[in-house]
């Protein structure tokens, strides 16, 4: 098992750097310097303003700077946010955005898991088709289709749950905002959870618990949920990714100021730092995370380590 | 299948033909005929807009410009996927082995966050986009291909070509790319949506296609800002662009279950 772990974290090194490199020659290679305003600068105030931020030292140097900036935690100062450094705006949003994001998850795990195991029951059945075909639909329907139709309908039309961000009270502003970013994860976790219940049911060690006479709970809840929930922990890497993306609308939508919200700006503002700082950080996240999943896999299938 | 495939067809012909249809012009703008509701009478079909420009001639562009994004950067990914795929199966040995590592170190990255940094970092235009969107979308491609190359590469053909000396190359481009015809199909069927998805996310954030152009990702962005008073402005195109998506999805799933049976769920 140690030995599985180590493998997967030394697999993760190499992916993050390459993020560093890809992230951070992107934004070096972009026509035009982050202080190109409509007003030309005198050319010796640009000198100093690039002298101050090291945009004048060689490129290899300038990354070598990043890196062990990143090293302590460090993603240098916002272009646009005057006295603020990317790290600190990240702390102001990230927070909120885990929030919604973790609430999003739980909520997706326990509809999509337990429609899925109902469908896969009653195969064939009108339950099964009317919520394989609500699957369909969520994972057509992108999120920022969804978030504003939800809005029209329950906030602006029927007035039953808060629109906006600000202003609102308590926790009825989490309603709208977490089922928008659960629901496509919801659809997918029930079709995964669905065909992979179908599959586990038909084995032999099910039919021998039949047999042997336990009930239909025991046999899911001892013998078929394990195997069958998988194919859903592998696919925790994607859905965290979607989640990430998706809040990115969630909170433009419902003016939640969180993390996303800063890369919309920060993107819409051509803040480079800020929206670097900010994408190294997600991939970061996302690639941590893959780790997690991958290692949390080996405890569960003990046949994946041996690999 | 029959019916997304003729649904989908129906929106194509509709976005090429319907500017014809209307008096109006997309970019043209009336300021005596802001917030139209969807009327016959004004030959708004779809209403108009805070500028007073007609929403209707202005979704049919959305949806050409859309399926336009999508369609070539499937294309781009196309080339992409399939050249890399069928390279690294075609060759094999350490360079597949490192290939296709270099693959799965692609996976884990977020590459919509890429797309957006492109899209900040450089100046917003068409081809940019085009390239951007296609190069997200190859990896699935070049996997599929691959494995298909490995077993065609044995196939007693492959052998004789060699044998006639036809470069490596030309077997690649010549001899092998023509039988990944079906299968790849398939998946470009299924990239497009991908793709539409990826182009419509971009616009409705601001930093896809730029104004007096849309897209139908623009348009729900405009309708979001507008909805209390003006509800049409985002559902119709809200309405058009899932009812896109779903058909490329079922058609999509349908295709691969029809070419590729082990697939199938």
């Amino acid at each position: 098992m140690l030995r599985y772990t180590l493998h997967r974290l030394l697999g993760a090194i190499p992916t993050l750097l390459l993020v560093i490199v890809l992230a951070f020659l992107m934004v070096h290679a972009a026509p035009g310097g982050p202080f190109d305003a409509e007003r030309a600068l005198p050319p010796e105030v640009a000198a100093n303003i690039e002298a101050a931020y090291h945009l004048d030292e060689p490129l290899a140097k300038q990354l070598g700077r990043y890196v062990s900036g990143l090293l302590r935690g460090d993603l240098g100062p916002s272009f646009r946010y005057r006295d603020y450094t990317v790290a600190e705006l990240i702390g102001t949003g990230f927070p909120l955005s885990l929030k919604i994001g973790l609430l999003a998850i739980l909520l997706a795990l326990m509809v999509g898991i337990s429609s899925g195991t109902v469908a896969a029951l009653r195969q064939g059945s009108m339950l099964d088709r009317i919520v394989m075909s609500f699957a369909m639909t969520g994972i057509s329907i992108p999120v920022f289709v969804v978030a504003p139709v939800l809005v029209l309908l329950l906030a602006v039309k029927l007035q039953w749950l808060p629109a906006g961000w600000s202003g609102a009270p308590g926790a009825a502003k989490y309603i709208l905002p977490v089922i928008t970013l659960a629901l496509p994860q919801i659809a997918y976790i029930a079709r995964l959870t669905r065909a992979s219940m179908i599959d586990v049911l038909g084995r032999d060690f099910i039919r021998t618990a039949r047999a042997q006479g336990l009930g239909t709970k025991t046999i899911i809840r001892v013998h078929a949920l394990k195997p069958a929930m998988l194919p859903v922990l592998s696919y925790m890497g994607p859905a965290i990714a979607a989640i990430l993306t998706g809040s990115v609308v969630v909170e433009e939508v419902f003016g939640i100021p969180g993390l996303g919200q800063f890369f919309v700006r920060g993107a819409l503002n051509r803040d480079y730092t800020l929206v670097l700082g900010i994408v190294i950080f997600y991939a970061t996240l996302i690639i941590a995370l893959n780790l997690i999943v991958d290692i949390l896999y080996g405890v569960i299938d003990p046949r994946v380590r041996n690999e | 299948m029959k019916k997304s495939g003729g649904i989908l067809l129906f929106i194509l012909v509709l976005a090429i033909v319907g500017p014809w249809l209307s008096p109006h012009e997309y970019q043209d703008t009336n300021f005596g005929e802001i917030f139209n509701a969807p009327s016959f009478a004004g030959m708004h079909f779809f209403g108009t807009d805070d500028l007073g420009r007609d929403l209707f001639v202005r979704t049919m562009l959305g949806i050409r410009i859309t399926l336009l994004v999508a369609v070539v950067a499937s294309v781009v990914s196309l080339l992409i996927g399939v050249t890399y795929g069928a390279v690294a199966g075609y060759v094999g040995g350490r360079v597949d082995a490192v290939m296709m590592r270099f693959v799965d170190t692609l996976y884990a990255l977020p590459f919509i966050f890429f797309v957006i940094l492109l899209m900040v970092a450089f100046e917003r235009n068409f081809l940019l986009i085009f390239i951007a969107i296609g190069a997200i979308n190859w990896l699935d491609m070049a996997r599929i291909v691959r494995g298909q190359t490995l077993s065609l590469r044995e196939r007693e053909f492959v052998d004789a070509a060699r044998l006639t000396g036809v470069s490596t190359a030309r077997i690649i481009f010549r001899h092998i790319a023509p039988n990944l015809l079906g299968i790849v199909v398939v998946y470009v069927t299924l990239t497009i949506p991908q793709a539409i998805l990826v182009e419509s996310f971009l616009s409705f954030l601001g930093l896809g296609i730029q104004e007096p152009q849309t897209s139908l990702g623009s348009l729900v962005d405009g309708g979001v800002n507008q909805m209390e008073g003006a509800a049409w402005m985002l559902l119709i195109p809200a309405a058009l662009l899932a009812l896109i998506l779903m058909c490329c999805n079922f058609l999509g799933d349908a295709l691969r279950d029809f070419f590729d049976a082990r697939k199938a769920p």
